[in-house]
């Protein structure tokens, strides 16, 4: 067992670890932090996906000891400080781009990720970045929608919902 | 204008802000004091017979609480089958034991042999390693056709052979059907193999078993939708427990598809487990599980004949289908194939004579049962298919052939069993042929061919039968339950209402489109009605969600518990008025009298209801709540017509979809913008299987797509911004909301529209290709071009 530290969504956190213990697990099992959720055991899906000093990383495929120190930011720490859903958020609520919500954290993560390093993506990359998180229910049309309309692009051309 | 609440209303979804912050209740997020975890040993070997399981080794091994195997089970039943079909000879079909954990054989690769229980997953995944099973194998049957050859392997030794049932539909009409095929001016012809898929919702499936010592009383959280329906299974004819000592939770869902209906060993097993070892015992699928164990969708070949006058009116079909049921009968699996495809073969054509003739067979594969569609994909898929061929060997243009053979008057008795209420097939491809710009298609295939590519349109109509089902009806069908939905209102002093609900919601947004239905009924602000579903203990027997049932058959159980309460709470407000009961009226969330400015408040009659000091009570009772359950009695019937239009890469074979247009009648709409979302998903998934999605086993049994590695899920850049219409509304006639459903439409409508395109494209190049088996991967369109 292994004793690791990290700040999450702003917090100390720390814990004792396997050396096999995987972030997500970390995540969910001992900081109660069940946003993050694990759809796959290939790192295909993304709903896992989580910020490590700021760059998305799939939480299944990180030990947690490797985040020793880092600083972690989840779902959970999205919202608002007042707790209203921040920019992205409120781009899927209101552009219905979940549906069952369980690939949307990942997909909420990835589509941050994806606007701070291109602040204003074409749909084309869009859909190009989301490559590696999978949703099953929506189709995409209104999650890449959520993201371009996040990013303070028009997407009144786009079909309506 | 659009509507800001209420019925037709676009009202952003509730449920999203918990989904949004990490603050969903998934059955992966619920750990009950003292849990163990299980892990199974599946097998990796389709079919042979067990001669040893030893467990004393990993029986020593850290963390192990108890480790099951078949003989634990003595005296438990199996995992029961909901529906019994009967043969076209009058034979109830051969219906095999399905065991908890292997009997004495493996069937498929994934069938669970021993389970460990242990202190964590992983002692219970290492003490798993440490069991010896012994099997002697047998040859593994996996192609249907040869399954069903004299002195083929058995996958069940006790059964005669492994033919389910051979179902004719409908029997009396076969010698008519033969004979309109002789008299034929032309027949079109076409075998097809309808593609095994795996329904994969994201959020992989989990069950959690607890047991009450103090009060005999058991619970399973699982990943359903229909919870009840698990409780009655799994409690009467698995372990036999009452429903009043066993609680089922379903908590949010992450997406079903169908694959979340059926009631499956691993929930059996922790609920018995959590008793045996008096902890709780939680067990989460890996995805790679899921895929050995999950009910598979689809995998039908088939044979249809489609016969024409010298007109080109249809005037018989005639189809001849192999159904694979895989190892054992999944809860459903025997309808699939016959009640919900048979019975949709007329399709939106009045084609005056039909024979259907299902095989369904077992095979040493992962059971197959409902998949988004559910034998409705399968039927549209052949029929939409072998009328675009027919047109194409007729030289007539596709959409005009459809248009010439629609239904146009209803209500229309089908010559398959089925009688559609109201629809208008003439509108939806009306609204379709502008949508799709079809008069611009001529100047995009000539600027996809000066880029080097073919580009090919397809268009498809579907009819679907939804809103299932009338239990009278389905009871004589083989169906071994009922099929109505309830709803209990119940008002609080203060005037807030909460909905609770047979019907279980996981993705469809139930909590928000539910509750515009009782706000608009009452008058009142949305969010003043909370939708309680998804747990046996505070709601009412109900069937749960699947067959896009939920507003059609839950809804209106809704509807009418609903106008109950409005009754009673007339009646408070007559009191209270001192008028007559039939001069008041309810607007705007108040009562009030007929031609007088006089009206008392929701919010001060519901007071009344629960504080009765001025109060009719020697007429009524306090209190305001009330129960409906609702049978509907008869299917809906959406119908619609898609577009798609594709680019084929004529060096790779590679198909991009360019365009898709969805024209739907759904009847009235609730919420437009979660329709709209519903459609969207069932395209991706009807793309899916046509493209990329593909199910595969080899020879020996061996699943050759277990992960997202090999299994082609669609991602994002795999599809299109879709155009999604349901302007075209005929409601309903037999339901109080004159709603059809929605949920399964876009999966079931969408595979012909991509296949015809990519014909069409192929035609386009000269190319003599009529048809390709699904998914039109590359290889399979290049190998298509280029032979």
């Amino acid at each position: 067992m292994a004793q690791v530290s990290m700040t999450v969504n702003g917090k100390a956190a720390s814990g004792e670890v396997e050396g096999r213990t995987l972030l997500s697990s970390f995540l969910r099992d001992q900081l109660m932090l069940t946003g993050t959720h694990v759809g796959c055991d290939t790192s295909q899906c993304g709903a896992c996906v989580v910020h490590v000093d700021g760059e998305a990383v799939k939480s299944c495929t990180m030990l947690a000891i490797e985040a020793d120190g880092a600083e972690v930011a989840t779902i959970e720490g999205q919202a608002n400080a007042d707790g209203s859903l921040n920019v992205i958020q409120q781009a899927f609520q209101d552009h219905h781009g979940l549906q069952c919500g369980f690939c949307t954290p990942g997909m909420v993560m990835s589509a941050a990720a994806l606007l701070k390093e291109n602040p204003k993506p074409s749909e084309q990359e869009v859909r190009e970045y989301l490559e590696g998180n999978i949703c099953r229910c929506t189709g995409y049309h209104n999650i890449v929608k959520a993201i371009m309309a996040a990013s303070g692009q028009d997407v009144t051309a786009i079909a309506a919902e | 204008m659009p509507k800001d609440g209420g019925i037709g209303a676009s009202s952003k979804r509730r449920e999203d802000v918990r989904f949004l912050t990490g603050a969903g209740n998934y059955t992966d997020d619920i750990n009950m004091h003292g849990q163990a975890y299980v892990h199974f040993l599946r097998s990796d070997i389709a079919h042979g017979t067990i001669t040893n399981i030893d467990t004393s080794a990993a029986a020593g091994m850290p963390g192990v609480v108890r480790i099951f195997t078949s003989s634990d089970f003595e005296g438990v039943g199996g995992i029961p089958c909901g529906w019994q079909v009967t043969d076209k000879h009058g034979q109830p079909m051969q219906e095999p034991a399905h065991p908890i954990l292997a009997q004495g054989k493996v069937r498929h690769v994934g069938e669970p042999i021993a389970a460990v229980v242990a202190d964590s997953l992983a002692e219970a995944r290492d003490a798993a390693e440490a069991i010896v099973v012994d099997i002697d194998e047998l040859p593994a049957v996996v192609d249907m056709k040869a399954a069903l050859q004299d002195g083929a392997t058995k996958v069940h030794d006790d059964l005669d052979n492994n033919l389910c049932y051979d179902w004719g539909f409908v029997e009396e009409n076969k010698d008519a059907v033969n004979k309109a095929f002789e008299d034929a001016a032309h027949v079109t012809s076409l075998e097809l193999v309808n593609n095994r898929l795996v329904a994969n919702p994201m959020e992989p499936r989990v069950a959690v078993g607890d047991y009450a010592r103090g009060t005999d009383e058991s619970t399973l959280y699982t990943t359903s939708q229909n919870p009840h329906v698990i409780r009655l299974l799994m409690g009467a004819f698995v372990l036999g427990i009452p429903e009043h000592k066993l609680r089922v939770v379903a908590p949010d869902v992450g997406g079903g598809f169908g694959t979340k209906i059926f009631h499956y060993q691993e929930e059996a097993f922790c609920t018995f487990a959590a008793k045996a070892c008096n902890r709780p015992v939680k067990w989460t699928s890996s995805r790679t599980e899921a895929f050995i164990s999950d009910a598979h969708g689809r995998d039908h070949v088939t044979k249809i004949e489609l016969a024409l006058d010298a007109d080109n009116n249809f005037t018989a079909i005639r189809t001849e289908t192999h159904a694979n049921m895989g190892a054992y009968l999944s809860t459903f699996a025997p309808s699939v194939p016959t009640w919900l495809h048979g019975t949709l073969m007329a399709g939106n054509y009045k084609t005056p004579l039909i024979y259907v003739n299902v095989k369904a067979v077992f095979t040493n594969t992962v059971p197959v049962d409902a998949y988004r569609g559910a034998g409705r994909p399968e039927a549209t898929f052949q029929l939409e298919r072998v009328v675009d061929k027919a047109a194409r060997e007729l030289g007539v243009d596709p959409i005009a052939l459809r248009r010439q053979n629609f239904i146009t008057e209803f209500p229309y008795a089908t010559p398959v069993a089925v009688e559609y209420d109201t629809g208008d097939y003439h509108g939806t491809m009306d609204k379709l042929e502008e949508m799709g710009d079809f008069e611009g298609f001529a100047a995009r295939r000539a600027e996809s061919e000066k880029n080097g590519k073919l580009r090919g349109l397809g268009v498809n109509c579907y009819i679907e039968a939804c809103g299932i089902a009338p239990s009278n009806l389905v009871g004589q069908l083989g169906a071994r339950a009922g099929l109505y939905e309830s709803a209990t209102v119940r008002v609080n002093a203060t005037g807030g209402l909460v909905v609770m609900t047979g019907s279980h919601s996981h993705g469809q947004g139930h909590e928000t489109s539910f509750a515009q239905v009782v706000a608009e009924m009452i008058g009142i602000d949305e969010n003043m009605v909370e939708i309680v579903h998804g747990d046996t203990a505070n709601t009412p027997m109900g069937m749960g969600t699947y067959g896009s049932r939920s507003i059609a058959v839950g809804g209106s159980a809704m509807v009418r518990a609903t106008e109950k309460i409005i009754n009673k709470a007339k009646k408070i407000a007559s009191h209270l008025l001192e008028a007559s009961e039939a001069d008041i009226e309810l607007k705007d969330g108040a009562f009030s009298v007929a031609g007088t400015d006089k009206s008392v408040a929701w919010g001060d009659v519901t007071l009344a209801a629960y504080v009765p000091h001025n109060y009719p009570l020697e007429d009524i009772e306090p209190g305001l709540e009330e129960t409906a359950f609702y049978d509907p009695s008869n299917f809906t019937y959406p119908s619609g017509a898609y577009a798609c239009e594709v680019e084929v890469d004529p060096d790779t074979g590679k198909v991009t979809i360019e365009r898709f247009a969805a024209a739907d009648d759904f009847g009235n709409i609730i919420n437009p913008m979660i329709v709209t979302g519903q459609v969207h998903g069932g395209l991706a998934q009807g793309i899916g299987q046509a493209l990329l999605e593909n199910c595969a086993y080899d020879e020996n049994g061996q699943l050759l797509s277990a992960s997202y590695m090999d299994y082609a899920m669609p991602r994002a850049d795999d599809l299109p911004m879709f155009d999604v219409d349901h302007s075209s509304q005929t409601p309903c006639t037999h339901n109080p909301l004159g709603v059809k459903g929605c949920g399964e439409a876009g999966a079931i409508g969408s595979p012909p529209a991509v296949v015809n395109a990519v014909v069409d494209a192929l035609q386009s190049a000269g190319k003599d290709v009529t048809h390709i088996d699904m998914p039109l991967s590359p290889d399979r369109v290049w190998a298509a071009m280029n032979c």
